[in-house]
Order: C-alpha cells, then structure tokens, then sequence
C-alpha cells in the first residue's frame, strides 16, 4: 500500500480545501479497495489513487479516464452500489461524494475496464466502423436488428437497473417562490441575496456537493475576502433568512412552461448505499421538488470546452479547470508532467496550480500569436515556457493507451485549417486543454428558445422566441457575460426592475466589491488542424460519451447530412445523458466548417430534459405500490373483503367481480362455477349487487326538465313524479356516450344515474352545455354518487325479502316497475327505485352510505330462506346481456348511433327542442344501411364461449385479409340458457337476423354463430313486472 | 306542485353507523410526533348552489355565518362552516343531524327563489391536520401552494390531492382541515399517514364527535311545496 | 406545465387542476335542423390550428368546475389572457400583430 494516494499533495496553501485528512474513508471500484478523503468526489478519490482508466468508450472500447470536475463528466459513468438491490447505473462519478464503503464498477468494459475483451473489436473494429456503421452493417434483414441490437447494447454497456425491488423511497415536494435562483456561483449568490433581503420567497439551489460554484476555484477577492469565503459567508446569511431555501445537491433537470422547474435533491447519496432510518423512520433518498417560480434567475454558469485534438481521448488528457478544482478542492494532482494547450486566460490557472501542488510545467501551447493578460505574466513570471500561437496537435500514447506519454505541438493556423512548421515533441504525462466556454444553456433550451451564437464571446447564449419567456433570467456565464463586475451590475440593475413589475418590491442592493485579473482575449478554435487530414489522423475525439470524432462529423457532412439536427443523429453527437455538455459547440463548429457556413447559419441541436439523469424512483415519487393509483371504495367494501370477494378494477373503483365460495370438496369455485351459481340465485331465488359506484347526479331547478329534454335521445317532458326513465345520451355527432335511469323526484328534482365509468365526465358535459350554451336554463347539477350507497336486489324472491325489511308497500299495483318510493329498510330512511339491470323483479335501494352496513346487513340476516346470493360485475354483465342490455364503452365505441344499436324506441324524434344528437342522426352516413349494428350471435356448437373482439367474417373461405364485417362486443356462457352467447356488431345486422356468419381466430379454428336478436331472455320483459 | 324532495336519512340513533374510515386503525407512533391526524367523520355536509344575491341574506339569517363572497374564503363557526367553492357554489358543514332541519329552515327562507341544496354526507368526510410539520405535509400532497404567505387562515381551495382531490382549508396556525370523497378516503389517508412518516404522525378518531340525531325524528321526509 | 389563472377564482392555479376542451366560441347552429350537411360538419369536426394566437375553452375541472376561454401563443404556450365564458377576448390575432413588440430586456445588461 505504499502507493495509497499516491497524487495526493501534501496539505498546503490553497490545496485541498474542501477535504478532510482526519476522515479517511474506504471504498470499492471494480472489486480492488481504495482510500480517500471526506470532502473527495469518487473521481477525484480515483485520480488520488493513480487510477488512469475508469472506463471504455461507447463503439469503440476505448480506455478512457476521467476529464472534467462537474455534470459535463463524459468517461467516468459508473455503476454504483454495493448490494444488487441498491444498483444504480449511469452515476457520474464526478458528481458522486465519496462514502464510507462506497462500491462501484465501471459501466463498460469486460471483465474490467484495464483488461477489455471488447477492445479486440474496437482495434480491430475501429477503423472499419466509420459513422454510421451500424446503420449500415445491421440493416438487413430488417427482422434481424432486434437481435443486433441486444448484442450491440450489451457490448456497448448502458448500465444495467437492479433485478432486484429498491430498499430505498423517493418522494416530491410542490413548491411555490417568488424566485428560483439556478447556481450558486457569485452571481446566482448575489441574485439570491438581492431578492431574499426584500423579503420575497426563494429557492437556491445547486447541483454541486457544496455552494460557490466557480467562486470555489477563484482566486478572486470579493468585498475584501477571498472568495470562497466570500461565499461561506453569503451562504450563512441566506440561511438564517425563512424565506430563503437553500438546495444544495440539487439538480434543476427540466425548465417547462410557465416557469415549472424540476430539482431533483439527491438527500443521502452523498451518505451511504441506502437511505437510513431515522428514528426507525424511513427517509427519501432522493426528492423531486416541483417547483412554480415566478421568475427564474438562470446562474448556470459556463462548461469549459476541449480542445479537438488527436488522441484527445487518451487518459491524462484533462480539461484544464478541472486540473484547477482537483487541486484546489481535494489536493489532487493527477499527473507529473504537464502540457497545457488553451486559448484563452483563465486555462493558465491550472498550470500555475499544477506548479504549486509540485508538478512540472513542461509547456503551456497558446492558440493566441500574442498572449497577454495577468495570469500569463504570472506564468511567465514562473518561468513556465509558453509557444504562442501553438496548440498540442495529438497526444502520444503507449501500446495500451492506458494513459499519455506525450504532446505533439505544433503552429496552428487557424483560419487555414493547417499546422505551420514543424512539429515538436514534448514528454509529458498529462495534457489539460481549453478551448474556450460554453454558457450553459440546456435549461433555456427546455423552454423551446433557440440559443443565439455571440462572435464576441464564441459561445451560444439562451435566445429569445417570438416573444421573452416571461420571468425568465439568465445572468452571468449563463448568459455569457464572463466579467463578474458586469454581471453582479446587471443584477443590482435590473433584477429588482423585473421583479417590481410582478408586485415583488426589492431594496436596491450595492453589488460586491471585486479585485479581478485582467484578462486577455481569447481565440476561437475548435478543432485543432492535425499534420494528416482528418479522416486519416489519429481519432479526434467531439463527443467522448458517444464516441463521435470530427472525422465522423466531416463525412457525414460529405455524405449529404447538411442540417446540423440530421448531423447529429446520424453520428449520436449529444445524445443520451451527455446532451452535448463538452462536445456539441465544437461538433457544430467542424459541421459549419466543412460546409462551408457560419456557426451562426449552422445553427445549434434542441437540449432536452432532463440535463443530468434522474433516476425512475425519484420520477415516481411515492405514487407506487399501495399508493399507485387511488382505489376507490364503496361502503360495503370491508364486507366484500371479508368474504372473500374477487376484484375487477372498474375505473379506479374496486367492484367485487364474483363471491368465490369453499366447495364441498375444500376446493374454491373457479370463477365460472360461481358466476353460474351467482346467475341461477338471480334467475331462481334472489341476490344482491352493490351497485354504489353508479354515477349518480342530483338536478334542481325549475328548468330541470326541459335541460334532461335537451340531453337525453328521448323525451322527460311527461315523466311524472314518482317514475323513473331510462335515458340514452348521445354527442351532437349522434353517437352514444352514456346512458342510465333518471328519477323524478319531485317537479324540480330529478336524480340522474351515469354510468360507473362515466360519472364525472357526465357532471362536467352537463355543466359545459348550461355553462356555455343555455345559461338561461335554470338548474343545478351536484355529484351524489359517493352520498348514496346503493344495493340492487333482484330476482323473484325479491320482494318477498324486502317486505319483511321495509314500510314501504311492495305490492305490485302501489308499486309499479319504474317508480321509486321513500321509507325506511332496516330502519333506515331510504329511497326505493323499482328498475331492474337484470330482467328479473329489483329494488334498488339507497341510503346514506354511514348507513349502508346495517341495511346490508339486516338482508343477509332475512336472506337465508329466499337463498341471498351476493353476486359481482360478472354475473351482472350476463344477467344484463342476456336481456340485451348494452354496456356504454363495451357494446359501443363511440361511433354506434341509437338506432345502430336497434334503440331507436329511445329516441324523440319529435321533441320540440333540437336535443344534442339530434341532427346528425339525420346525416346521410348515419341513414347507411350497411352500418354496424347490434346483434345477438349464438355460436352454433353451445359449448363455445366466443371471444370479445373475435372479427366476423361472411365467407370463411375468402383469402386473407378477409372482409371483416363486424366484431364480438360481448360474449358469455349462459347457465340460465346453457348455451354460449354474444352481442355482436354486424354491418347490416338487423337485417341479418337468421344469416350464419363466421369467425376465424387465430389458432385456425373458425366458430360458426347465428345473427339472432340480442334479446336471448324473457323477449316480453315479463319477469321483472312481477 | 312539489318542487324538490329531501329527507332526513338519519335513522333512530339505535342503528349503528359507519364512517368511511371506520376500518382504519388509529395510530400513535413512537417518538416524535409533529403531525396529527383526525377523521371529524358524521358531520352533515350540504351542497349550496345559487346567486350570492338569492343565497346570502337566507344563509345568513339561517345559519348566523356570513355568506362568503370572495373566492376562496371560508367562515368558521361554532362547530360548523362555510366555504366558498364557486361563484354560485358553497359547503355548509354543520355537527352530524342539523343538516336536515337546516335545509327545511333554509327552503322556507328562500321561497320560490331558484336554488339547489343537496345533502351531501354520506359523501364526503372532514379530516383535520394538526402540527409543526402539517404544511410539510401538504407540501408532499398538494399542487397549491399551501405557504403561509399564501395561504392564510380563512383561506380554502379544492385542488388535486395526490392523485384524488380534495378541499384543503385553514383553521388556524397549525391547523388544516381536508374534506374528501367517501370513496378516496382510504387512498387519502394512507397517502398522508406515508406522507407524516418521516415527522411523526398520529391518526386518531374526533373525540366528542356531536351525535345529534335525536334532534330530528328518523324518518322525516319534506316535500317542498 | 402551465399555470393558468382561473377568472372564477381569481388567481393562478396549476395546470392539474384544469381540463382542456378545445376551440373556443364555438356556437352551436341556433337551428340544427336548418343546418346543411356541410355546415353541420364544420361545427362538429372543423377547428382551426393556428401557429400563434389562439382562443381555447377551459373548465376549472378540480376547483370551481366553471368554464372558461384561455387566449394562448401556440409558439410559445404564453397564455396572454383569461376570460369567463361570454366575454370578448381583448388580445387576438390581430391585436397582437399590429401592438407594439414585446420587451426584450435582461439581466445580462451586455445586450447591444
């Protein structure tokens, strides 16, 4: 263990700031154990360690290391977790704090990313494998590629989820502010503090382990203190404020309209493998905030751009501020020797900190002809040695490609694409670059605004649509002012203007006090020339996380690829999780370049959510198991479960679908013996279905009647109090969409009843046509179907049951078929309809549902001698079709008219009032006799249960496709009739009556059924007027 | 004529009831508990719709609280309430068995005038959420935005409700109130008892819950005329 | 996610809370049965889908439950007004063309 963290520096000025020496901590990668520090990333912990290869890439396997410090990471993505139930794939391992015990593997590579079996392929592969090879290599047969693509995604290794049910929850939190400051560097730290000190509501958030953004890498002085210090003590300030929440670890993910922002709060992945329990509580690993911002201050900052180079890939090629955090925030200084290439200023800082962490400087290669500006004095003052106008053109690697050994650097002309002169060669082991930074600008982009190019500071910034995005901000990098003066101005300028136009009144804030370096101006370059041309260099790496290279960008502009979006998808530039973090400017760049066009003209590729990966749990918060999806309950459901009761998801509604009894034998019913127990109770003594879930609509008003008028195929005006009607809804295209019993209760009063399914939707149709048609129309609609618990009770015992419970008279004269009565049942006040949903004899009977168990109850208790069977949604829906009742939504699908479905005795036509269906059943299409209609089909062998769907067919031996000519809607074993029978839509069917039709399935077997009517039982409707 | 018909479905107070949470245990964690939750369950709920100018002097007169006019004000009276839901919407919530008397007293106050009252109590139920931690509660449940700065006492809305929906009022300080459909109040309750699991939270059965019933005789059915 | 302020209600409410029901203002035929084949057909099944201001009708479905007319920018989902049904709207097609452009002030304060 001599080697333990064996670049890690010795403490000193400036020099791992945000570590701890006293906390080691242990942790795992590809199975060999490591130590690092509290305060390490796992990256950084990994560079501490020597570790040079944590990866291979995409298509080609190559070895690959860590480059950048932040989201914009695109080699180091591991698989995390020390147990197979805490698996988490795709984890940037810059963005992972380091735990005690941390386990993780890389995500590519087999067995491991030092020894690669893959690899063979990409050597030899590689140069074979130009863009778009699999496009081309695997698109014949077409059938086959789904075998392809199993092999090639298992080669290429996207992570892998967890076989086994996560330990841990993840929950949401809604959230309202004033203002949501996105970043906490200077700016997004000032902003906050400028709107929290007015009082107004905000939420700070950041994606980083700690707040300070850049400020934690600056040498910067801000009102007098160094700036990360400056930072502590603003972060202070905002926290002792109660009107300020403070996010940090928290990733803004997706930017939606109207200022809807998702964070995503990783809450304990910095602490361990799974959230633990508080307090024997469980807590959420990780929170989904849904945020509503009135204004969004976007302080996202700038990524910091590679340098397209040959062999740019090779680990030991760096980006150069990531050099700078390493040392700075942990004291890691991943390498000896270091070749810095920049184009710009600020990149001198990671040579100037790799000379003060001990490192050599072998050279810094400066794309300017003449650099100037305060840092490369300093580093001349160094001693360092810096080729102007140079860029380090490929970096030399050793057999294994396991890490740098060298830089060539060369004169570059920029303009003309070339090197000039010779070509020197410099011993090295690391290569940090830096072509310049690009404002991140992906969350702008989620709202649907373009990015615009700005020459001045070679970089996209968040673009405007046809018109501002309302409350939205992008300050500082984001928005491409890199001076921190001109950005803190702008916010003491105008952010208290933007919020004083939405009531929100600031105090004028000063801003900080600064001392800054002076800065030089940057070149713009983004693919470094190389001595071959591109298509035959070594690869030049665009896109490290897809494996896009710019020789790849080039052909497939040769091969005709001219929009920047085409370019991109044939090469996966920018796809997946990467979202073009470090590679899409420059990608565009070489695009532009080979086709002759400006940046501007080439135009950027859409950003979308989310910009780093959230994982499934925290998208699902707690709306899993148990708390899926609600499940509605009726009042009689606890009696339901006790006995025993199968469930059919009805809507959300949980319906009892059959009463499964204990047989004889010890055995349970199988669901048709007790669906046909269940059916012959109904048809031979009595049972009871818990009808409660009906819609059931309460409508007061004097014009109540002429509204159902209105609404309903046929007529109300002569209902009389005291009756109920059957009533077909129809929309103004003539099609049915519900139907049900309305009651007259009183003259003003009716009790509409929907269908389970339909019941809210058929409040709201009835409110939109009085709300926005007949307004005059005085009535009012309120849902009832949760008040009343409803219990039908049907079959010829009936009556004989319900007499022994109830006041009411039951005689059949008092109390005729389609009336309704008041009394009370089991003592209870309730209310009686006499319709019947099965043919047979009913009461259906209503309570206050706090009441509904008593009444239940006291049936059961009388029930015995009359043989009470409970029975479920299945033997209804048999009982129902063997009258030929039709469910809406089963028997109908939106484009079956009244008379379609042989109802046409339930339509008034001659109603004075245009009721809404009316006039499109007098189009020429809905007149077609060849329309589909309802019918009976009874399969000729008894024994067949046809299937719902099944497609009917009038000659079985027609070549296929057949011309189908109607489908099962549907179909039951009838015990009452032993015998298998359906409901069935027929072009023409009621003219077809008697006509065989036909019905291939899919094994071959071809059922032969009658067109009957769809009336199998009691035709005369005599049983329920008993 | 007979214009509306309504009853009191009240039976004699010899038959038991059932609220729609009758089968949940209480609950009382140990440790901390930031959270209370309580099922006011058998209060009568009626439905008021019709035109402020038609409703309010009636109301008023009726029920001693002011009709609330501004959108999403609730009045709290002395065990009851009164709660905007819509320009022409209100909810009457008064102890178990008043709800029928009230309704007769409030027809004959509003005569012919075009309205609609509707028992509504067998329907929903009233939940109260009491605690340090209750708005982070709702913070977990609600869309709206339940921030005291927002959301002050007096204050109520109808807004989603994990994915059911609910009317979410203020009390006082530290104390909400939900009403909910008889039908979702199992899914509610689990969802906020998960919710309150991390601060501590205790579920119990409304003491003292008024049984008024005797007031009215079972069975009274009205037929306005 | 829209946040759509509820003319009923009086203040901004999520979009949850709401349901979509298409173009608004659309009358029905005063007197269908007048109405031709054609003209019947357009007002059940023909609606506009304009790239940029367009009227469309609301229901407040999980709050007030009352309709109303939302005037949104289908470029950029801005909704420039709300209105109770048998209101006017103030900002159309034409109102916007003709007005003045929008602000385009930042906080970036470099903007030439």
């Amino acid at each position: 263990m001599s080697e333990l963290q064996q670049r890690r520096v010795a403490a000193g000025a400036g020099l791992g700031l945000e570590i701890d020496r006293d906390r080691p901590l242990a942790f795992t990668f590809n199975g060999k154990a490591y130590q690092g520090y509290a305060g390490d990333t796992l990256a950084s912990a990994l560079l501490a360690n020597g570790v040079d290869v944590v990866n291979r890439s995409f298509k080609y396997s190559r070895p690959r290391g860590v480059v950048a410090a932040g989201a914009e990471e695109p080699n180091a993505i591991v698989q995390l977790g020390a147990s197979e139930a805490t698996q988490t794939p795709n984890v940037r391992a810059t963005q992972q704090a380091l735990y005690e015990g941390l386990t993780a593997r890389s995500t590519n590579g087999w067995p491991d990313a030092q020894r690669d079996m893959m690899s063979l392929i990409g050597k030899v592969g590689g140069p074979f494998m130009p863009v778009g090879f699999y496009y081309k290599t695997f698109k014949a047969p077409a059938s086959m590629w789904l075998t392809y693509e199993k092999m090639i995604r298992k080669a290429a290794g996207l992570g892998r989820a967890p076989s086994e049910g996560d330990p841990d929850i993840y929950d949401h939190v809604h959230r309202h502010c004033d203002v949501l400051v996105i970043g906490s560097g200077p700016t997004g730290l000032f902003a906050a503090l400028t709107a929290a000190k007015s009082g107004a509501r905000v939420i700070l958030c950041d994606e980083q382990e700690r707040f300070g953004g850049s400020a934690r890498d600056s040498d910067e002085t801000l009102d007098g203190v160094p700036a990360p210090h400056w930072v502590a003590q603003i972060v202070e300030r905002l926290a002792a404020m109660d009107n300020v929440t403070l996010l940090v670890r928290t990733t803004a993910n997706g930017y939606f309209d109207h200022n809807f922002v998702t964070l995503h709060e990783r809450r304990t992945e910095h602490l361990g493998d799974s959230a633990a329990m508080t307090g024997g509580r469980r807590q959420a690993r990780s929170r989904l905030h849904r945020v509503r911002a009135r204004h969004v201050v976007l302080a996202t900052g700038a990524h910091e751009r590679p340098l397209v180079y040959a062999g740019n890939d090779v680990p030991g090629n760096l980006l150069a501020g990531a050099v700078s955090s390493w040392i700075r925030r942990q004291a890691v200084r991943p390498g000896e020797r270091l070749v810095l290439s920049t184009t710009n200023d600020t990149a001198y800082r990671a040579a100037l900190d790799w000379q003060a962490a001990g490192g050599e400087v072998v050279a810094i290669a400066d794309a300017r002809a003449n650099p100037e500006g305060a840092m490369v004095e300093r580093a001349r003052a160094a001693g360092m040695r810096i080729i102007a106008g140079s860029a380090v053109i490929e970096a030399t690697t050793d057999r294994k490609g396991h890490r740098v050994n060298g830089a060539r650097v060369a004169a570059v002309d920029i303009a003309g694409h070339r090197i000039d002169g010779s070509i020197e060669t410099l011993v090295c082991d690391t290569v940090a670059s830096s072509g310049g930074y690009s404002p991140v600008v992906h969350l702008a982009a989620h709202t649907g605004v373009r990015p615009v190019w700005r020459d001045d500071i070679l970089g996209f910034v968040p673009g405007q649509t046809v018109a501002p995005v309302k409350g939205f901000h992008p300050v500082g990098a984001a928005a491409g002012v890199y001076s921190l003066g001109m950005a803190f101005d702008a916010i003491a300028e105008h952010l208290p203007a933007a919020l004083a136009a939405d009531g929100i009144a600031l105090a004028p804030s000063a801003p900080p006090q600064l001392e800054t370096l002076a800065q030089g101006e940057a070149v713009g370059l983004y693919h470094v020339p190389h001595d071959k041309p591109t298509m035959r260099a070594p690869k030049q790496f665009v896109d490290l996380q897809n494996d896009v290279t710019a020789a790849a960008i080039e052909l497939a502009t040769i091969e005709g690829f001219e929009s920047i979006e085409h370019v991109k998808r044939y090469t996966a530039m920018g796809f997946g999780t990467d979202q073009g973090k470090l590679g899409n400017i420059n990608g565009m760049a070489i695009a532009a370049r080979c086709l002759g066009q400006t940046i501007p003209e080439t135009g950027t590729t859409v950003f979308r959510p989310n910009y780093t990966p959230v994982n499934f749990g925290a998208i699902v918060g707690r709306h899993c198991g148990e708390l899926f999806d609600p499940e509605r309950y009726t009042a009689m459901h606890q009696w339901h479960v006790e006995q025993g009761a199968a469930f059919e998801d009805v809507g959300q509604w949980k319906r009892p679908w059959y009463y499964p009894r204990q047989k004889a034998s010890g055995e349970r019913e199988t669901m048709h013996e007790a669906v046909a127990r269940e059916c012959r109770a109904v048809r031979e003594q009595v049972g009871v279905l818990d009808a409660s879930t009906l819609g059931k609509i309460d409508i007061q008003g004097p014009d109540a009647r002429e509204f159902l008028g209105r609404i309903y195929t046929n007529g109300w005006e002569k209902l009389a109090v005291g009756k109920a009607r059957y009533g077909l809804m129809c929309k103004d295209d003539g099609m049915v969409m519900d139907d049900g019993v309305t009651t007259c209760l009183a003259d003003n009063h009716f009790l509409m009843t929907t269908t389970t399914g339909g019941a809210a939707a058929i409040l709201e149709w009835l409110e939109i046509w009085h709300q926005t048609e007949w307004p005059e129309l005085e009535v009012y609609f309120t849902s009832v179907t949760d008040h009343w618990a409803t219990m039908t009770l049907t079959g010829p015992e009936a009556r004989n049951l319900l007499s022994e419970l109830t006041d009411i008279d039951l005689d059949r004269e008092a109390f005729k078929f389609m009336e309704w009565r008041e009394g009370t049942v089991a003592g209870v006040p309730a209310r009686i309809y006499r319709i019947s949903f099965t043919g047979e004899l009913s009461f259906e009977i209503n309570v206050q549902a706090n009441y509904a168990m008593p009444v239940w109850e006291a049936l059961f208790a009388h029930g015995d001698q009359y043989g009470l069977t409970p029975y479920g949604t299945e033997t209804m829906h048999v009982l129902r079709a063997e009258k030929g009742f039709i469910i809406v939504g089963q028997d109908t699908d939106g484009s079956m008219t009244p008379e379609d479905l042989g109802m046409q005795w339930c339509v008034g036509y001659n109603k004075p009032y245009p009721w809404i269906g009316k006039r499109a059943l007098t189009r020429s299409d809905t007149r077609r006799e060849d329309r589909k209609q309802l019918v009976g089909l009874k399969p000729l062998d008894a024994e067949v249960v046809l299937e719902e769907g099944a497609q009917i067919v009038l000659d079985p031996k027609q070549a296929i496709p057949m011309r189908m000519v109607g489908h099962v809607t549907s179909s039951y074993y009838s015990p009452t009739l032993d015998h298998g029978f359906a409901l069935a839509v027929v072009k023409g069917g009621h003219k077809r009556l008697g006509e065989r039709v036909y019905l291939p399935m899919a094994d071959g077997v071809t059922h032969v059924a009658e067109v009957v009517s769809s009336i199998f039982f009691d035709p005369k409707g005599q049983r329920q007027n008993l | 004529m007979t214009r509306v018909a309504y009853f009191d479905p009240h039976p004699a107070p010899t038959v038991p009831r059932q609220s729609p949470l009758h089968h949940m245990a209480e609950i009382a964690p140990t440790g901390d508990v930031a959270v209370t939750l309580r099922e006011h369950a058998f209060r009568d709920h009626l439905n008021l719709r019709g035109e402020p100018g038609v409703l309010a002097s009636a109301v008023e007169s009726v029920t001693g609280l002011a009709l609330p006019l501004e959108p999403q004000q609730v009045v709290f009276g002395d065990g009851t309430s009164l709660q905007w839901l819509s320009p022409d919407e209100w909810l009457l919530i008064v102890p178990g068995g008043e709800g029928f008397r009230l309704q007769r007293e409030l027809r004959k106050a509003l005569g012919d005038a075009h309205f609609s009252i509707v028992d509504v109590s067998g329907g929903q139920t009233l939940l109260s959420l009491e605690g340090e931690e209750a708005i982070s509660v709702l913070m977990k449940s609600t869309v709206y935005d339940v921030d005291p700065r927002h959301f002050p006492v007096g204050k109520g809305v109808t807004s989603v409700f994990a994915k059911a929906n609910a009317i979410i009022r203020r009390v006082d300080d530290t104390r909400w109130e939900l009403v909910v459909r008889r039908s979702f109040a199992d899914y509610c309750l689990r969802w906020l008892l998960d919710a309150g699991e991390e601060f501590g939270i205790a579920f119990q059965r409304a003491e003292h819950e008024v049984d008024a019933r005797e007031a009215a005789p079972a069975g009274e059915a009205e037929m306005t005329t | 996610m829209f946040y759509i302020y509820c003319p009923y209600c009086a203040e901004y409410r999520e979009e949850e809370e709401f349901h979509p029901k298409g173009q608004a203002h659309i009358a029905r035929p005063l007197d269908p049965m007048a109405t031709s084949d054609d003209a019947w057909g357009d007002y059940l099944f023909f609606r506009d889908n304009p790239r940029g201001v367009h009227h469309e009708l609301w229901v407040h479905a999980v709050g007030c439950r009352k309709f109303f007319n939302v005037t949104r920018d289908t470029r950029t989902y801005a909704i420039l007004e709300t209105y109770r049904i048998g209101e006017q709207p103030s900002v159309t097609a034409d109102s916007v063309s003709t007005g003045s452009a929008a602000s385009t002030a930042t906080l970036t304060g470099v903007q030439a």
